[in-house]
């Protein structure tokens, strides 16, 4: 693990590589609620962002302004050299590109697992049906899910559903995954397996953004921290600097609670 | 009593159970009481002969009950398909984000929610009389699938609104992250959702449509016209005989029994998906 850090502080420097994502002085407000209060930063290719922070710190909300769930009050954000603030741009292309998975799945239930990962291939990018159906096998094979391709999602238990999300979104071909607290809805024990699926991904160099709760995973997979609170960026950096030394209070105090409420699940550790 | 001392002390009498048993042998020994005084005391010649007389029933058969069976599923289907398409309609109007839509749709639904459904349809049959040179194509069909359509209208336009609104948001999210346009996203994953919650209740509204055609009955029929209720209720009266309309009620439970036996089946199946 020590060894992976040391990787990614060898990398070139970040202003080096191509920008998947910038985002510009983002400003979202829910009615008078202000949830992000000028965001900045910039996701390179390849790069594995976690973004962590108290529930309605703004991290799902940033997220969702990513792909245009959530329409930004201010501000700039563009993907893959698209400005999706731009009005005029063509926001279901751009999203064709990025692969979003759920907290809650989102699964279709009216299909079955095989349809849910070559639907959006047939209908957007117009692919196809035999070769839908077998980028859309291929994932699932990859996602651990070979021989499952009939099963409909209320067939599944969560673990295998969100499993089978990252294998729909996969099937995109995107060149940039979003993960909105992926883990969070799953019961323990089915968590490990959705984490592996991701760990293999940002092995493969998947440019990824995950919003997490999963410290341990952040620890391990991600090349840059982001630690949100209040809607701004309060901290970000290598995770060992981030997670490992906490100099600010905030994030400290985040952690500790954190860890105080994993003991109080598991006092073994 | 070999039970612990934690046992109550011993009851006097019946315990509960044995007085549940009791009570129980009362209901019977009165079911059965009443069904022999009935068996006793009734006129079954008589009854057979006011309602089940077999030459009777032969004329019902024979007279014209295919056709006052055809008519009664021309009228509730035809009506049934003037209120899916009125109501789908005023459903997505309820939910536009224009605002004097939603309040047609409002004013519209509870007006015709309100109304009995016989007033409409004696308001339509009475029409051409009071504009002289209107006329209601295919009358008294026309008539028929109007007014009760519109009637019928009103209800399914909130099933259909529930149907839609019952589909989680995520799933349009989910829709739109994968690049669906809005219409895309609608087409193939929020109405085949909403179409398969609002079976079962559009169902029930087509076995109350079979059952509202009888109301036609109100309107001059002639003779090609005549559905069920007006076909046994001629033939009753002018025999002074209630077998016809026995037959005739029958004929609706044909139509309507394998309906509800559909709906439960349906409701099991959309338990199961979800």
């Amino acid at each position: 693990m020590s060894e992976a850090v040391t990787d990614t502080a060898t990398t070139p420097s970040a202003g080096q590589r191509d920008a998947v994502v910038e985002v510009l002085d983002l400003h979202k407000s829910f009615g008078s609620v202000e949830v992000l209060k000028g965001i900045s930063t910039v996701i390179h290719r390849g790069e594995v962002v976690c973004v962590i922070g108290p529930s309605g710190s703004g991290k799902s909300t940033l997220l969702r302004c990513v792909n245009l769930l959530e329409e930004p009050t201010s501000g700039r954000v563009v993907v893959m050299g698209e400005e999706v603030t731009d009005p005029d741009c063509d926001i279901d292309r751009v999203r064709s590109n990025l692969g979003m998975v759920f907290q809650q799945f989102n699964l279709f239930p009216h299909i079955n697992a095989l349809q849910n990962c070559t639907i959006g291939q047939i209908s957007v990018l117009k692919r196809p049906k035999e070769e839908a159906a077998t980028k859309a096998q291929e994932n699932l094979a990859k996602v651990g899910l070979a021989g499952r391709e009939s099963a409909f999602p209320a067939q599944l238990s969560g673990g295998q559903q969100q499993r089978v999300a990252i294998a729909r979104a996969l099937s995109m071909d995107p060149g940039l995954m979003l993960f909105d607290e992926p883990t969070s809805a799953l019961d323990p024990e089915l968590v490990g397996d959705v984490l592996s699926v991701m760990r293999e991904l940002a092995s493969e160099g998947m440019t990824m953004i995950v919003v997490t709760h999963e410290m341990a995973f952040a620890r391990e997979v991600a090349d840059r921290v982001i630690f949100m609170d209040g809607g701004r960026i309060i901290v970000e950096g290598k995770p060992d600097e981030v997670l490992e030394a906490p100099r600010h209070e905030r994030l400290k105090t985040f952690l500790s609670r954190l860890d105080n409420s994993r003991r109080r699940e598991r006092p073994d550790i | 009593m070999s039970v612990s001392t934690l046992a109550p002390p011993a009851r006097r009498g019946p315990s509960p159970r044995q007085r549940a048993k009791r009570r129980r042998l009362i209901q019977y020994v009165v079911l059965v009481a009443a069904i022999v005084v009935l068996l006793l005391v009734a006129d079954w010649q008589q009854i057979g002969q006011v309602f089940f007389r077999s030459d009777m029933i032969y004329a019902t058969l024979t007279q014209g009950l295919g056709t006052a069976l055809l008519n009664t599923i021309i009228y509730s289907a035809g009506a049934f398909i003037f209120g899916l398409v009125g109501g789908t309609i005023l459903a997505l109007m309820r939910l536009s984000s224009v605002a004097p839509y939603r309040w047609i749709a409002g004013i519209y639904i509870e007006l015709f929610r309100g109304l009995p459904a016989l007033i409409v349809l004696l308001a339509f049959g009475l029409l051409p009389l009071a504009f002289s040179g209107l006329i209601i194509p295919f009358d008294p069909y026309g008539t028929v699938w109007l007014a009760l359509g519109i009637v019928a209208a009103a209800y399914m336009a909130e099933t259909i609104r529930a149907g839609i609104q019952a589909v989680p948001k995520g799933q349009v999210e989910a829709a739109r992250s994968l690049g669906m346009p809005a219409g895309v996203a609608s087409r193939k994953i929020v109405l085949p959702q909403a179409f398969r919650i609002v079976i079962p209740p559009l169902t029930n509204e087509l076995i109350l449509l079979v059952k509202d055609s009888s109301l036609a009955y109100i309107l001059g029929l002639s003779a090609a016209g005549y559905e069920l209720t007006k076909y046994g209720r001629d033939l009753s009266s002018t025999n002074a005989n209630l077998t016809p309309l026995v037959v005739a009620g029958l004929c609706y439970l044909v139509i309507t029994l394998p309906l509800t036996f559909l709906v439960q089946r349906l409701e099991v199946r959309a338990m199961r998906g979800r």
